[in-house]
């Protein structure tokens, strides 16, 4: 077998596995650790019937592994069970607050990715000089606010002082696209700023470390212009790490996003989850952290299998 | 201390006084926590400082004391994931062979689900109370300081110096407290004030989701869950904590940096 497939393969398998460790830490982790669900559903002052009643409705007098595969397999045919605090469905809810929250995320990664690759490029050619040292200093700056205060800091200056876009984001059907995208237009700056930081450190360092490389030396005692050497000699030995880096970050903006909602309000998974955490309703947390948890590993997986395939070594081996 | 450059110097100045006055926060307050001794949202003036918060609470006291409550969780969570991380890497470095790798892959199983949604599902079953949150906080970041841990003390492990100790016969207490962890120190210091960061971050995004430090008690990320409401109509109470969090964030930052640049160049690193 062509080596490059048997590493891809493997690391499918990999991500496939972990997957599955993943859902069986959330379901068993919510199982093992004190605390009962039928009792943070009637309070404190139920009776010991009623707890007993409830208990025996909801199936949790059953062996915790057979609960698990009944989960699993569940939600593996799309069924995630009901809410034990309205007894909706829960895949009904999370379907369309998945998409609203990928909308999100999504032109938050269409403006970020180009940016901060452009810059951290920016900030390498101009390395230690102003461009370098104003980009180090806001992104410092920006990592050091957490993200809902970055959101509340645009919601004061630009949509209460300046009267520009709205500070809460509600987004519904019968809006047009263009509504849409200037509903979202903060949450959206909010997330771009956050993870534009951390790219763009990441991209500088990446290109960085390539840069110290003997052929860039040799690059540039031919007498190459500094941006002939990033753009046609440093660039495409450093895609691998940048693919690295983007893919990171935006795992990192899946979970950004969680905060991201609450504040503007966006009807999105994130504010699902956090109110049902609130409310102690274990099957909708369950369901969202799996779900949360898989578009994670799965971002993480895409980083290596790029990885792997940008490797020219490994894609023509002796 | 001629050595320490003027970075590091305003860092250090500014972390100290937000220590202090995290420890002397009931000398410096000039009302209680919890009284209300004003209106709803007043503006500032020489009575309050800062102004009056939601339900008329005095500004000032509340960021004092919620800056000694944000601060005091994140050390005590630091430290919890720092020894819990440390010991363990240290442990699964020494040892080698399944133990290293039981560990191993139970840390990346952790660190494959997103510490927030990590700690919102265990948050969703137990109660939330200021010492649950730390050892939630600091047993999910641990993983990160065993990463690190680990990756440190494999390099050490390898010294002559640590064979040698073997074979003296000493047991693998002395190897990892005696051995490994004085030349370990510097890099995990560093490291250990990014994870002060990240924890303040943390407890405070957690708080502003109500699943923090519940009130009437005060931290950074709760008073800006309470003030938010005041923001659209141009109240800025609830950024308020913004400041503090970033300036501390910053001078932390500041000093992490210089110690990790005085420990590259002691091992002769280019810099």
């Amino acid at each position: 077998m062509h080596p490059v497939v048997k590493l891809v393969s493997q690391r499918l398998a990999l991500g496939l596995l972990l997957l599955l460790a993943a859902s069986a830490l959330i379901f068993l982790g919510t199982l093992m650790l004190p605390g009962d669900v039928a009792q943070s559903i009637l309070g404190q002052s139920a009776t010991p019937e009623a707890l007993a009643n409830l208990r025996e409705e909801l199936g949790l007098n059953r062996p915790a592994l057979v609960r698990y595969f009944d989960w699993l397999f569940g939600a593996l045919q799309g069924d995630l069970g009901t809410a034990l605090t309205n007894g909706q469905d829960i895949a009904e809810s999370i379907g369309k607050r998945l998409g609203n929250t990928l909308f999100l995320a999504f032109w938050a990664a269409v403006i970020s990715v180009p940016l901060a690759i452009f810059l951290g490029l920016l900030a390498v050619r101009y390395r230690d000089r102003w461009p370098d040292k104003l980009i180090s200093a806001v992104t410092l700056a920006s990592i050091s606010i957490p993200e809902f205060l970055i959101g509340y800091l645009l919601i004061y200056f630009v949509a209460v002082q300046m009267g520009w876009f709205s500070s809460v984001a509600m987004i519904n059907d019968s809006m047009s696209l263009l509504d849409k995208l200037n509903a979202i237009a903060l949450p959206v700056a909010v997330l771009t700023l956050v993870v534009l930081a951390h790219m763009m450190r990441m991209t500088r360092a990446a290109i960085l470390n390539v840069m110290q490389s003997a052929y860039i030396e040799t690059a540039e005692l031919k007498g190459l212009s500094t941006f002939h050497v990033i753009a046609r000699h440093a660039f495409p030995n450093a895609i691998a790490p940048i693919v690295n880096v983007v893919m990171l970050n935006l795992a990192y903006l899946v979970v950004g996003v969680v905060v991201i909602e609450v504040v503007f309000v966006y009807p999105g998974m994130g504010q699902y989850l956090v109110d049902h955490v609130a409310k102690r309703d274990v099957p909708v947390v369950q369901a969202c952290g799996l779900i949360f948890a898989a578009v994670y590993i799965l971002l993480n997986m895409i980083a290596d299998i790029v990885a792997i395939l940008s490797n020219p070594r490994l894609r023509h081996p002796k | 201390m001629k050595n320490i450059p003027i970075s590091a110097m305003i860092g250090l100045f500014f972390t100290a006084l937000y220590f202090l006055m995290a420890i002397f926060a009931p000398l410096l307050a000039p009302y209680g926590m919890a009284e209300i001794v004003g209106d709803v949202w007043e503006p500032r003036s020489a009575e309050h400082l800062l102004g009056t918060d939601n339900i008329g609470r005095d500004l000032l006291s509340r960021m004092i004391y919620g800056g000694r409550t944000t601060i005091f969780i994140a050390t005590a969570a630091t430290v919890l994931s720092f020894v819990t991380g440390s010991v363990l890497g240290f442990f699964a470095a020494v040892a080698g062979g399944w133990v290293d790798q039981v560990l191993s892959r139970f840390v990346d199983l952790i660190m494959s689900i997103p510490t927030l949604i990590f700690a919102l599902v265990v948050l969703s079953v137990m109660p939330v109370t200021v010492p649950v949150l730390i050892v939630v906080m600091g047993l999910l970041d641990s993983t990160r300081v065993y990463r690190l841990a680990r990756a440190v003390a494999v390099d050490i492990e390898v010294m002559d110096y640590v064979e040698a100790a073997r074979l003296r016969g000493e047991k693998m207490k002395w190897i990892i407290f005696r051995e490994i962890l004085p030349n370990a120190l510097s890099p995990l210091v560093a490291e250990m004030g990014l994870r002060f960061i990240f924890m303040v971050l943390f407890v405070s995004t957690l708080s502003f989701l109500g699943l923090g430090v519940q009130p009437p008690e005060a931290d950074w990320g709760g008073i800006v869950k309470e003030n938010k409401d005041g923001i659209v109509y141009g109240i800025p109470a609830a950024l308020l904590p913004a400041f503090a969090i970033a300036t501390l964030a910053i001078s932390v930052n500041l000093v992490a940096d210089w110690v990790l640049n005085r420990t590259t160049s002691l091992k002769g690193g280019r810099g």
